[in-house]
Protein backbone atom coordinates (compact mmCIF):
# COMPACT_ATOMS: atom_id res chain seq x y z
CA UNK A 1 0.00 0.00 0.00
CA UNK A 2 2.57 2.42 1.14
CA UNK A 3 4.97 1.40 -1.90
CA UNK A 4 1.78 2.46 -4.55
CA UNK A 5 0.95 5.56 -2.21
CA UNK A 6 4.36 7.19 -2.74
CA UNK A 7 4.35 6.06 -6.29
CA UNK A 8 0.99 7.53 -7.69
CA UNK A 9 0.46 10.19 -4.89
CA UNK A 10 3.03 12.49 -4.96
CA UNK A 11 2.93 14.20 -1.92
CA UNK A 12 3.80 18.22 -1.53
CA UNK A 13 6.21 18.57 1.21
CA UNK A 14 5.41 19.86 4.17
CA UNK A 15 7.66 22.98 4.67
CA UNK A 16 6.30 24.73 1.56
CA UNK A 17 3.02 23.93 2.54
CA UNK A 18 3.79 25.94 5.99
CA UNK A 19 5.73 28.72 4.27
CA UNK A 20 2.81 29.36 1.83
CA UNK A 21 0.15 29.33 5.02
CA UNK A 22 2.49 31.85 7.18
CA UNK A 23 2.60 34.34 3.78
CA UNK A 24 -0.65 34.54 3.41
CA UNK A 25 -1.75 34.81 7.31
CA UNK A 26 0.57 37.09 7.98
CA UNK A 27 -0.04 39.49 5.21
CA UNK A 28 -3.34 39.91 6.58
CA UNK A 29 -2.53 40.21 10.00
CA UNK A 30 0.48 42.89 8.94
CA UNK A 31 -2.62 44.81 7.04
CA UNK A 32 -4.95 44.87 10.17
CA UNK A 33 -2.51 45.66 13.15
CA UNK A 34 -1.13 48.92 10.64
CA UNK A 35 -4.49 50.44 11.25
CA UNK A 36 -4.52 53.46 12.88
CA UNK A 37 -5.97 53.62 16.43
CA UNK A 38 -8.46 55.92 15.41
CA UNK A 39 -10.71 54.13 12.69
CA UNK A 40 -12.80 52.13 15.27
CA UNK A 41 -13.55 55.80 16.94
CA UNK A 42 -14.37 56.90 13.42
CA UNK A 43 -16.44 53.97 12.88
CA UNK A 44 -18.48 54.81 16.07
CA UNK A 45 -19.27 58.30 14.78
CA UNK A 46 -19.90 58.12 11.64
CA UNK A 47 -22.38 55.54 12.44
CA UNK A 48 -24.19 57.88 15.18
CA UNK A 49 -24.10 60.60 12.58
CA UNK A 50 -25.35 58.58 9.12
CA UNK A 51 -27.77 56.69 11.61
CA UNK A 52 -29.27 60.09 11.80
CA UNK A 53 -30.51 59.95 8.78
CA UNK A 54 -30.54 56.21 7.56
CA UNK A 55 -31.03 53.16 9.07
CA UNK A 56 -28.00 51.52 9.43
CA UNK A 57 -27.38 48.01 11.99
CA UNK A 58 -24.34 48.31 13.55
CA UNK A 59 -22.29 45.86 11.78
CA UNK A 60 -23.38 47.33 8.48
CA UNK A 61 -20.22 49.86 7.94
CA UNK A 62 -17.05 49.37 6.92
CA UNK A 63 -13.94 51.74 6.94
CA UNK A 64 -10.89 50.85 5.65
CA UNK A 65 -7.08 52.72 5.00
CA UNK A 66 -5.10 51.78 2.34
CA UNK A 67 -2.29 52.61 0.32
CA UNK A 68 -1.77 52.48 -3.74
CA UNK A 69 1.24 54.18 -4.63
CA UNK A 70 1.70 57.93 -3.30
CA UNK A 71 -1.96 58.26 -2.43
CA UNK A 72 -3.39 57.00 0.51
CA UNK A 73 -7.18 56.45 0.62
CA UNK A 74 -9.85 56.10 3.30
CA UNK A 75 -12.71 53.80 2.30
CA UNK A 76 -15.86 54.16 3.84
CA UNK A 77 -18.70 51.96 2.66
CA UNK A 78 -22.19 51.82 4.47
CA UNK A 79 -24.71 49.66 3.92
CA UNK A 80 -28.73 50.70 4.62
CA UNK A 81 -31.17 48.60 5.44
CA UNK A 82 -33.88 48.14 2.75
CA UNK A 83 -32.90 51.47 1.60
CA UNK A 84 -35.15 53.10 4.23
CA UNK A 85 -34.15 56.73 4.81
CA UNK A 86 -35.54 58.88 8.20
CA UNK A 87 -35.61 62.29 6.62
CA UNK A 88 -36.05 61.97 2.81
CA UNK A 89 -33.24 62.77 0.41
CA UNK A 90 -32.06 60.08 -2.23
CA UNK A 91 -32.56 56.24 -1.15
CA UNK A 92 -30.26 54.02 -2.41
CA UNK A 93 -28.78 50.81 -0.83
CA UNK A 94 -24.55 51.88 -0.20
CA UNK A 95 -23.30 55.14 0.46
CA UNK A 96 -19.63 55.16 -0.44
CA UNK A 97 -17.51 57.76 0.17
CA UNK A 98 -13.65 57.93 -1.15
CA UNK A 99 -11.82 60.79 0.52
CA UNK B 1 27.52 53.66 25.29
CA UNK B 2 26.00 50.99 26.76
CA UNK B 3 23.44 48.92 24.66
CA UNK B 4 20.49 47.15 25.77
CA UNK B 5 19.86 43.72 23.90
CA UNK B 6 16.06 42.00 24.59
CA UNK B 7 15.88 38.88 23.94
CA UNK B 8 12.44 38.23 22.66
CA UNK B 9 9.78 36.17 20.68
CA UNK B 10 6.45 35.81 21.53
CA UNK B 11 5.88 32.26 21.81
CA UNK B 12 7.51 29.84 24.63
CA UNK B 13 10.23 27.77 24.50
CA UNK B 14 11.85 28.41 22.13
CA UNK B 15 14.89 29.27 23.82
CA UNK B 16 15.22 32.66 25.09
CA UNK B 17 16.60 31.92 28.11
CA UNK B 18 18.70 29.70 26.72
CA UNK B 19 19.74 32.35 24.30
CA UNK B 20 19.72 34.90 26.80
CA UNK B 21 22.56 33.67 28.97
CA UNK B 22 24.73 31.88 26.05
CA UNK B 23 24.51 35.57 24.15
CA UNK B 24 25.85 37.34 27.51
CA UNK B 25 28.34 34.86 28.11
CA UNK B 26 29.32 34.98 24.72
CA UNK B 27 29.65 39.06 24.88
CA UNK B 28 31.43 38.47 28.46
CA UNK B 29 34.28 35.93 26.72
CA UNK B 30 35.09 38.76 23.89
CA UNK B 31 36.12 40.99 26.70
CA UNK B 32 32.82 43.08 27.34
CA UNK B 33 31.08 43.57 30.56
CA UNK B 34 28.13 42.61 30.28
CA UNK B 35 25.03 42.03 32.45
CA UNK B 36 21.91 39.83 31.86
CA UNK B 37 18.85 40.19 33.59
CA UNK B 38 15.46 38.06 34.35
CA UNK B 39 12.35 39.90 32.76
CA UNK B 40 10.50 36.78 33.44
CA UNK B 41 8.90 37.70 37.05
CA UNK B 42 6.76 34.87 39.11
CA UNK B 43 8.80 32.26 36.35
CA UNK B 44 12.39 32.78 37.53
CA UNK B 45 14.44 30.37 35.41
CA UNK B 46 17.66 32.41 34.26
CA UNK B 47 19.52 31.81 37.67
CA UNK B 48 18.98 27.66 36.80
CA UNK B 49 20.34 28.13 33.42
CA UNK B 50 23.08 30.01 34.58
CA UNK B 51 23.80 27.83 37.36
CA UNK B 52 24.00 30.04 40.05
CA UNK B 53 19.73 29.68 42.08
CA UNK B 54 21.69 29.02 45.26
CA UNK B 55 23.33 32.64 45.17
CA UNK B 56 20.12 34.49 44.82
CA UNK B 57 19.52 36.62 47.82
CA UNK B 58 17.88 40.10 46.36
CA UNK B 59 15.91 40.20 43.21
CA UNK B 60 14.96 42.83 40.93
CA UNK B 61 12.03 43.91 42.24
CA UNK B 62 13.66 44.91 45.55
CA UNK B 63 15.90 46.78 44.10
CA UNK B 64 13.20 48.64 42.25
CA UNK B 65 11.15 48.86 45.89
CA UNK B 66 14.51 49.94 47.27
CA UNK B 67 14.74 46.66 49.67
CA UNK B 68 18.35 46.28 48.48
CA UNK B 69 20.71 48.35 46.28
CA UNK B 70 22.03 47.05 42.83
CA UNK B 71 25.35 45.78 44.16
CA UNK B 72 23.15 43.37 46.86
CA UNK B 73 21.59 41.96 43.91
CA UNK B 74 24.07 41.76 40.75
CA UNK B 75 25.63 37.80 41.08
CA UNK B 76 29.26 38.06 39.78
CA UNK B 77 28.99 34.81 37.40
CA UNK B 78 31.95 32.06 38.61
CA UNK B 79 33.11 31.33 34.98
CA UNK B 80 33.83 35.00 34.19
CA UNK B 81 34.51 38.07 35.47
CA UNK B 82 32.82 39.98 32.75
CA UNK B 83 29.78 38.48 33.34
CA UNK B 84 26.65 39.03 35.80
CA UNK B 85 23.18 38.00 36.86
CA UNK B 86 20.62 39.96 37.76
CA UNK B 87 17.71 37.29 39.00
CA UNK B 88 14.07 38.12 38.80
CA UNK B 89 11.45 37.56 42.15
CA UNK B 90 9.01 34.99 42.51
CA UNK B 91 6.35 37.17 42.93
CA UNK B 92 3.03 36.46 41.16
CA UNK B 93 2.39 40.37 41.17
CA UNK B 94 2.75 40.39 37.13
CA UNK B 95 2.66 44.31 37.58
CA UNK B 96 5.71 44.41 40.11
CA UNK B 97 7.72 45.49 37.47
CA UNK B 98 7.01 48.95 37.31
CA UNK B 99 7.86 50.79 34.16
CA UNK B 100 9.97 54.15 36.16
CA UNK B 101 11.08 51.55 38.69
CA UNK B 102 12.86 49.53 35.62
CA UNK B 103 14.19 52.44 34.24
CA UNK B 104 15.62 54.02 37.11
CA UNK B 105 17.79 50.35 37.24
CA UNK B 106 18.47 50.51 33.91
CA UNK B 107 19.85 53.91 33.85
CA UNK B 108 22.22 52.66 36.94
CA UNK B 109 23.24 49.58 34.99
CA UNK B 110 24.30 51.29 32.02
CA UNK B 111 27.07 53.18 34.73
CA UNK B 112 28.34 49.72 34.95
CA UNK B 113 27.94 47.66 31.88
CA UNK B 114 28.72 47.77 28.29
CA UNK B 115 25.70 45.21 27.44
CA UNK B 116 22.63 44.47 29.42
CA UNK B 117 20.57 41.42 28.09
CA UNK B 118 16.98 41.36 29.04
CA UNK B 119 15.84 38.12 28.86
CA UNK B 120 11.87 38.31 27.90
CA UNK B 121 8.77 36.63 29.39
CA UNK B 122 6.40 34.74 26.73
CA UNK B 123 3.79 36.44 25.47
CA UNK B 124 2.78 40.47 24.55
CA UNK B 125 2.05 41.21 28.44
CA UNK B 126 3.22 43.84 30.93
CA UNK B 127 6.02 41.58 31.40
CA UNK B 128 7.46 41.27 27.79
CA UNK B 129 6.80 45.05 26.96
CA UNK B 130 8.42 46.01 30.21
CA UNK B 131 11.38 43.62 28.67
CA UNK B 132 11.49 45.32 25.09
CA UNK B 133 10.69 48.83 26.05
CA UNK B 134 14.49 49.93 26.74
CA UNK B 135 15.85 48.23 24.07
CA UNK B 136 18.59 49.87 21.58
CA UNK B 137 18.61 45.86 19.67
CA UNK B 138 16.67 42.62 19.93
CA UNK B 139 17.03 39.12 18.96
CA UNK B 140 13.79 37.40 17.95
CA UNK B 141 14.14 34.19 18.71
CA UNK B 142 12.26 32.04 16.63
CA UNK B 143 11.77 28.25 15.55
CA UNK B 144 11.87 26.98 12.34
CA UNK B 145 8.06 26.42 12.84
CA UNK B 146 4.79 27.91 11.95
CA UNK B 147 3.39 29.14 15.25
CA UNK B 148 6.95 30.35 16.10
CA UNK B 149 7.17 32.17 13.02
CA UNK B 150 3.82 33.90 13.44
CA UNK B 151 4.41 35.50 16.79
CA UNK B 152 7.88 36.51 16.01
CA UNK B 153 6.30 38.88 13.25
CA UNK B 154 3.33 39.98 15.64
CA UNK B 155 6.84 41.07 18.42
CA UNK B 156 8.72 42.67 15.00
CA UNK B 157 5.27 44.66 14.96
CA UNK B 158 5.23 45.47 18.43
CA UNK B 159 9.29 46.70 18.58
CA UNK B 160 8.01 48.69 15.93
CA UNK B 161 5.26 50.60 17.85
CA UNK B 162 5.64 50.17 21.36
CA UNK B 163 9.72 50.26 22.35
CA UNK B 164 10.90 53.63 23.83
CA UNK B 165 12.46 54.86 20.55
CA UNK B 166 9.03 54.33 18.44
CA UNK B 167 7.70 56.36 21.10
CA UNK B 168 10.16 58.67 21.29
CA UNK B 169 10.64 58.81 17.31
CA UNK B 170 14.32 57.63 17.58
CA UNK B 171 16.02 55.18 15.08
CA UNK B 172 13.77 52.46 15.42
CA UNK B 173 15.65 49.00 17.27
CA UNK B 174 17.63 46.92 15.10
CA UNK B 175 16.26 43.19 15.24
CA UNK B 176 17.83 40.35 14.40
CA UNK B 177 16.91 36.99 13.64
CA UNK B 178 18.00 33.85 15.51
CA UNK B 179 16.63 30.66 14.44
CA UNK B 180 17.09 28.06 17.38
CA UNK B 181 16.46 24.52 16.92
CA UNK B 182 17.12 23.92 13.55
CA UNK B 183 17.28 20.31 11.94
CA UNK B 184 19.51 20.87 8.64
CA UNK B 185 18.32 17.10 7.56
CA UNK B 186 15.05 17.73 7.74
CA UNK B 187 15.13 21.00 6.00
CA UNK B 188 16.93 18.60 3.17
CA UNK B 189 13.72 16.49 3.81
CA UNK B 190 11.52 18.97 3.41
CA UNK B 191 10.08 18.40 6.67
CA UNK B 192 11.03 21.64 7.99
CA UNK B 193 11.02 25.39 7.24
CA UNK B 194 14.58 26.52 5.75
CA UNK B 195 16.37 29.62 6.99
CA UNK B 196 16.36 31.27 3.68
CA UNK B 197 12.22 30.83 3.82
CA UNK B 198 12.06 32.31 7.47
CA UNK B 199 14.68 35.17 6.83
CA UNK B 200 12.24 35.89 3.72
CA UNK B 201 9.04 35.73 5.74
CA UNK B 202 10.11 38.01 8.48
CA UNK B 203 12.79 40.22 6.16
CA UNK B 204 14.88 40.97 8.57
CA UNK B 205 18.54 40.31 8.69
CA UNK B 206 19.67 37.00 10.18
CA UNK B 207 22.07 36.64 13.28
CA UNK B 208 22.60 33.37 13.29
CA UNK B 209 21.29 29.26 12.96
CA UNK B 210 21.64 27.52 15.87
CA UNK B 211 21.34 23.72 15.29
CA UNK B 212 19.52 21.58 17.21
CA UNK B 213 21.69 20.10 19.58
CA UNK B 214 21.55 17.25 22.42
CA UNK B 215 24.48 19.96 24.36
CA UNK B 216 21.43 22.29 25.21
CA UNK B 217 19.87 19.96 27.21
CA UNK B 218 23.13 18.91 28.89
CA UNK B 219 23.86 22.68 29.46
CA UNK B 220 20.63 23.48 31.26
CA UNK B 221 21.10 20.13 33.47
CA UNK B 222 24.20 21.48 34.69
CA UNK B 223 23.69 25.34 34.79
CA UNK B 224 26.41 26.34 32.14
CA UNK B 225 25.85 28.55 29.10
CA UNK B 226 26.39 26.62 25.97
CA UNK B 227 29.41 28.97 24.78
CA UNK B 228 31.45 27.26 27.37
CA UNK B 229 31.44 23.99 25.48
CA UNK B 230 33.23 24.48 23.02
CA UNK B 231 32.49 21.01 21.54
CA UNK B 232 29.11 21.56 21.00
CA UNK B 233 27.98 22.79 17.80
CA UNK B 234 25.01 25.16 19.45
CA UNK B 235 27.61 26.42 21.65
CA UNK B 236 29.59 26.91 18.57
CA UNK B 237 26.79 28.43 16.55
CA UNK B 238 26.11 31.00 19.88
CA UNK B 239 29.75 32.15 19.47
CA UNK B 240 29.70 33.40 15.54
CA UNK B 241 26.29 34.69 16.50
CA UNK B 242 27.65 37.19 18.74
CA UNK B 243 30.81 37.69 16.61
CA UNK B 244 28.24 38.83 13.75
CA UNK B 245 26.53 41.19 16.33
CA UNK B 246 29.86 42.49 17.08
CA UNK B 247 30.50 43.37 13.52
CA UNK B 248 32.00 40.62 12.29
CA UNK B 249 31.48 38.80 9.01
CA UNK B 250 31.15 34.82 9.19
CA UNK B 251 29.88 32.20 7.07
CA UNK B 252 26.74 30.31 8.45
CA UNK B 253 27.79 27.05 10.07
CA UNK B 254 25.49 24.11 10.52
CA UNK B 255 22.81 24.96 7.87
CA UNK B 256 23.75 22.08 5.61
CA UNK B 257 23.20 18.47 6.38
CA UNK B 258 26.44 17.06 8.32
CA UNK B 259 28.30 14.41 6.25
CA UNK B 260 29.36 11.41 8.35
CA UNK B 261 32.14 9.95 7.23
CA UNK B 262 32.59 6.11 6.13
CA UNK B 263 34.16 5.10 8.77
CA UNK B 264 32.11 7.28 11.59
CA UNK B 265 28.83 5.90 10.13
CA UNK B 266 30.30 2.10 10.34
CA UNK B 267 31.20 2.85 13.94
CA UNK B 268 28.43 4.73 14.56
CA UNK B 269 30.22 7.36 16.59
CA UNK B 270 27.94 11.15 16.16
Amino acid sequence: MGFFRTLFQPKRNSASIAKERLKIVLAHERASSRAPDFLPTLQRELLAVVGRYVEISDDGIRVTLGSSGGTSTLEINIEIEGGKVKTGGPSGSALSAAV
Amino acid sequence: MAKVIVVTSGKGGVGKTTTSAAFAAGLALRGHKTVVIDFDVGLRNLDLVMGCERRVVFDFINVINGDANLNQALIKDKRHDNLFIFPTSQTRDKNALKREGVERVMEELKQQFEYIICDSPAGIEHGAITALYFADSAIIVTNPEVSSVRDSDRIIGILASKSRRAERNEAPVDVHLLLTRYDPARVAKGEMLAVDDVKEILSIPLLGVIPESESVLRASNTGTPVVFDEDSPAGRAYVDAVARYLGEQREMRFVTPERRSFFRALFGRA
